[in-house]
């Protein structure tokens, strides 16, 4: 079977501090990481090759520094990494990176599963999996929080709903978003460590994945971003003491000072 | 302090850090309590290939060292002390057949131990032969194509968990020291069985039983080098171990300085942190300076095992003693450190006093390790005034 996972490195934060001047992310001295829910996606990965023997191809689109991230992934097991980096794809939206990462997809050929975390920690929109799998014309289904079976050109898995969850059968290819319910992932290997360290890392920029100019990077990109900003931090609360009338009597003055 | 480890054992100390943080410290009180033996810590340990970090690569392993060896047992350590003994105790099982074993041997032992798929025990001790070795009464005795042993071994750790057990035993009595021989022994080999389980002070996730042997039959390959070798086979055991042992006691009085200074950091009294008192940054300053010397001593002698030096008997001897000794000195400060919260065992300062202990017990204890450091220092002397 042919897996590919495709992740994205982050920051190690889920307090990403915002430049108030520049309305830009902070990244300085904030160290890189997998997205945690990718990690997921990787661990799912690494199983169904173990289950039904096969090959797992991470890919990820992002500057050259994202091949630690890659590098990372295959202490964790995985056999290939693939880095998609070019300065032609900065200030990629969800849709030119998507697309940017389906061209690249296509170019590594034949697959049965495409593996994606539910969404990244930074930008939290949840859109690059399943605009991949439209780009490639191929079924989606998200927040899969187990695959039951996969066989006769099928797969049948679990999508987590709000209450409990749906049992959803698609043909394969086929690509799924994971949710972090589905495992618990495993920590690196030292062969695993030492394999990632002498890996050769696969780059391929604009021109070796066969894309269109004007779909990728920021001029792909149909997303404006007009305003990034910080909501006021939240005032403390005030506590009020008493007996229940007291405090009646209290809670309608104050409610009467803000609304009045 | 930087020991320039080299890029491998650095990926081999991290790996086994996050391990010890992540898996063992959250799980480590609990099997204090429950005295139970970590199995799935063992699985998570074999899963990251860490078993094998000492085995050379032509038998599954990733080909270090001691010095290997040691950076897991103190990483291990920082987080649990008995714990680390499920490696560690595999280590010291595993040396005979690494240092002695015969290349038959080496491949069917191995593998499995290198993989985490078995553990490994030795068996020397009995109840009168602790310091004196040489007075063991446990036989081997040989019979066409096998050896029969008989006698009980005490106090082995991983005993009843482990696979490999390699037993020392006595092939010629009339012969003392030099009649003893090394053997390898198969769990679920007839005749072999295992006593209670023993109740610790420390080191509680430890498993230590007795083995007991009676008409233990076993097949003549299973016996490690020559008969008659036994004793230097246990001897150079140790010399390979004892850093070992040092390590674990540099572990447990490390992680009981983290946590020293972490509770002088946040204690409050007088309205301010105790660690603002010249009395408990005396304490700190002196506990961490004896931990960096004795893991400086701890690694200098790896490095000397690791380059092939043949005779390292006195400097392991120094190592085991030293970080033996400082162990119980920091842990007991830590505990102090802490005060009344120290004393109390929903506190973590307490365990690590009650670890500690036996790193001054086991493989030798730490007078025994005077002893060898002394007749050294006579016998080099001697040699130069001659």
């Amino acid at each position: 079977m042919n897996i590919i996972v495709c992740i994205k490195q982050v920051p190690n934060t889920t307090d990403v501090k915002i430049d108030p001047v520049k309305n830009t992310l902070i990244r300085e001295g904030v160290e890189s990481i997998i997205n945690p829910f990718d990690t997921y996606a990787i661990e799912e990965a690494v199983r169904l090759k173990e289950r039904f023997t096969g090959k797992v191809t991470v890919i990820t689109m992002g500057p050259p520094q994202a091949e630690s991230a890659l590098k990372e992934a295959i202490s964790l097991g995985c056999d290939e990494g693939i880095l998609v980096s070019d300065r032609k794809f900065a200030g990629s939206d969800t849709w030119a990176t998507s697309y940017t990462l389906s061209c690249a997809i296509k170019k590594i050929g034949a697959f049965d599963i495409i593996l994606c975390g539910k969404q990244a920690s930074d930008g939290d929109t949840a859109q690059v999996g399943p605009g991949i799998s439209t780009h490639l014309n191929i079924p989606q289904v998200t927040y899969v929080k187990k695959i039951e079976e996969i066989k006769d050109g099928k797969a049948r898995v679990e999508r987590m709903m709000e209450e409990g969850y749906d049992v959803v059968e698609t043909p394969i290819p086929c690509l799924f978003t994971i949710v972090k319910e589905i495992n618990t992932p495993r920590l690196p290997s030292l062969k695993g460590m030492m394999r990632a360290k002498s890996a050769k890392i696969v780059q391929w920029t604009a021109a070796d994945i066969n894309c269109t100019p004007g779909n990728i990077g920021l001029d792909g990109s149909p997303t404006r971003v007009v305003k990034i900003f910080t909501p006021a931090p939240r005032k403390g609360g005030q506590i009020l003491k008493g007996d229940t009338t007291e405090l009646a009597q209290k809670i309608g003055d104050l409610l009467k000072d803000i609304l009045i | 302090m930087d020991y320039l480890f080299n890029e491998q054992q650095v990926m081999v100390r991290d790996l086994a850090r996050k391990i010890a943080q992540e898996k063992i410290k959250p799980v480590a009180a609990h099997y204090d309590e429950t005295e139970e033996f970590a199995w799935p810590i063992m699985k998570i340990l074999a899963d990251s290939d860490l078993f094998g970090v000492y085995i050379p690569e032509v038998y599954g392993g990733l080909g270090g060292g001691v010095t290997e060896m040691c950076l897991v047992t103190e990483e291990l350590s920082k987080a649990c002390g008995g714990i680390a003994l499920g490696f560690a105790g595999t280590g010291l099982g595993t040396f005979p057949i690494l240092l002695y074993g015969s290349e038959e041997q080496k491949k069917k032992y191995l593998p499995d131990i290198a993989k985490g798929k078995k553990l490994a025990a030795f068996c020397i001790t009995e109840a009168e032969a602790g310091s004196d070795a040489g007075s063991i009464k446990t036989t081997a005795k040989k019979d066409g194509d096998h050896y029969i042993l008989n006698g009980t071994k005490q106090w082995i750790t991983n005993a009843g968990e482990a696979e490999v057990y390699t037993v020392i035993a006595m092939t010629d009595k009339t012969k003392g020291a030099r009649g003893a021989s090394a053997f390898i022994v198969e769990k679920g080999t007839k005749g072999m069985e295992f006593g209670q389980k023993e109740k610790k002070l420390g080191i509680r996730a430890s498993a230590t039983r007795e083995v007991i042997f009676t008409d233990c039959r076993i097949p003549r390959e299973n016996l490690i080098s020559k008969e008659g070798m036994g004793f230097i086979v246990a001897m150079k055991t140790f010399d390979n171990s004892r850093p070992g042992v040092a390590a674990q006691a540099v572990g447990i009085a490390a992680g009981a300085l983290d946590v020293a200074i972490d509770y002088a950091r946040k204690r409050i009294q007088f309205g301010q942190p105790i660690s603002s008192f010249q009395a408990i940054q005396h304490m700190l300053a002196d506990m961490a300076t004896q931990v960096e010397a004795a893991r400086a001593l701890v690694y200098a002698t790896a490095k000397m095992v690791d380059a092939g030096i043949k005779d390292v008997a006195k400097e392991s001897a120094m190592a085991k003693l030293f970080a033996g000794d400082i162990s119980m000195k920091v842990t007991t400060d830590a505990v102090q450190v802490l005060g009344g919260y120290g004393y109390m065992r929903e506190y973590p300062a307490e365990k690590y006093m009650r670890d500690a202990k036996i790193t001054q017990i086991y493989e030798g204890t730490n007078q025994i390790q005077r002893n060898v450091i002394a007749a050294h220092l006579i016998k080099e002397s001697l040699k130069a005034s001659k």
